[in-house]
């Protein structure tokens, strides 16, 4: 499953890109202008540009070429993929003209997916219940301790930041 | 005979049915206990983890229980995508794992001489063979709106049983994923063949808030009840065969 969902996402961010960058090709806002006002890297047609992988690029970035401008190369840049569960999060950077001009979050894990996933296909794996108090006699109990070390290591975490 | 103390700063219960059991016998255990809380508790300034998290301390150095410790932590770390992590900022507390190792290793030690074992840390529990009644163990699950209520009962043999929740304090399980403290859920309760597998992956699984429960349900012979911040809860389907 986890797996499956990583290459859905995966998958996802690269039409997501190839998306965006058939957007990029009609917003003449978006080509970069050197400081003499002259179009130097103008967008090159996206049909033959739009297949470039969205792995981190080397030497030729999706503008085109390379030119330093600012403090980036220009490109697109995808970040890694974090918390690969049930959801990931991902960012993608698009540098233009040297600038981070577009950051596209990709973030899947949230209540509303959870809730579809628990209705969806995992019902045949989870049930669902209202709690009702019980009382029988019990040999003991399961719950969870007022000290637990975890929470006490977040406070020691806390106060460290504090510092 | 049943036998109350504290160890680690937490209760610890134990029961055993079995005719024959000693004094020496329980003593033994809260022995180990203590030994393991002079190694491990990140409270004491001259425990092993106290000395390594002051780094007075080398790799080359460590224990070979300390080295014990951290190689199943990563190897817990691995198994719940990092939801699971000793370590915060630097700071080492292996605590989430010293707990069921700790019970595991203590019932264990009964179990070589004795057949029907109960034992408890601060409501993580492991159980081998019957009650006094010759009936599997009955454990409740607290209700995380009152901790002097029950909402469950499982019948549990040679199971380990632990809840990771929110009583009282407030979230107080770190989610190392996003670096805030997971509080979407009441409590996650989960049962496995035993104490050690069961307590980390509570913990883990309370970590990752509503879909803890979808984690557990992809473990293969774990089994887990969940209880939302509205009353209902959410559970794997083989969890029903403990509950009568």
């Amino acid at each position: 499953m986890k797996k499956y969902l990583q290459i859905t996402v995966v998958l996802g961010a690269f039409f997501l890109l190839v998306f965006l960058k058939q957007q990029r090709a009609d917003d003449k806002d978006f080509v970069p202008i050197d400081s003499s006002g002259i179009i130097t890297n103008p967008i090159p047609n996206t049909t033959s540009q739009s297949a470039i992988p969205t792995s981190i690029p080397t030497s030729s970035p999706m503008m085109g070429g390379s030119k330093m401008m600012g403090q980036y190369r220009d490109g697109s840049y995808t970040g890694s993929v974090e918390d690969a569960y049930y959801g990931n999060i991902q960012v993608q950077a698009i540098i233009t003209g040297g600038k981070i001009t577009d950051v596209i979050f990709l973030q899947y894990p949230n209540d509303n997916k959870t809730s579809r996933y628990i209705n969806g296909q995992a019902m045949p794996l989870l049930k669902q219940e209202a709690i009702q108090i019980q009382s029988a006699n019990v040999s003991g109990v399961s719950g969870a301790s007022a000290t637990s070390p975890a929470f006490i290591a977040s406070l020691i975490n806390a106060l460290n930041q504090a510092k | 005979m049943k036998k109350q103390t504290v160890s680690m700063g937490m209760p610890v219960i134990i029961n055993v049915i079995d005719r024959g059991v000693t004094e020496q016998d329980f003593s033994q255990v809260f022995a180990y206990f203590n030994y393991i809380d002079n190694k491990f508790s990140i409270y004491k300034k001259d425990s092993e983890i106290s000395k390594i998290n002051r780094k007075e301390l080398k790799e080359k150095d460590l224990s070979n229980d300390m080295k014990t410790i951290f190689s199943l932590s990563q190897k817990t770390k691995i198994e719940t995508n990092g939801y699971f992590d000793i370590n915060t900022n630097d700071f080492l507390d292996p605590s989430g794992i010293v707990k069921g190792y700790a019970i595991l290793n203590g019932a264990k030690m009964l179990n070589k001489k004795y057949k029907n074992i109960y034992l408890e840390i601060a409501g993580d529990i492991q159980v081998f063979g019957k009650d006094e009644r010759d009936q599997k163990w009955k454990i409740g699950i607290r209700n995380p709106f009152n901790k002097n209520e029950i909402i469950k009962v499982v019948n549990l043999s040679n199971k380990g049983i632990a809840t990771s929740g929110t009583y009282e304090r407030g979230a107080h399980i770190y989610n190392h994923k996003n670096k805030k403290k997971a509080d979407e859920i009441a409590s996650m309760t989960v049962i496995a063949d035993n104490i050690y597998d069961a307590d980390r992956f509570a913990t883990a699984a309370f970590a990752m808030g509503e879909k803890g429960i979808e984690f557990i349900a992809t473990l293969k012979g774990i089994e887990g009840y969940m209880i939302k911040k509205d009353k209902t809860a959410i559970f794997t389907k083989g969890f029903e065969a403990f509950v009568n």
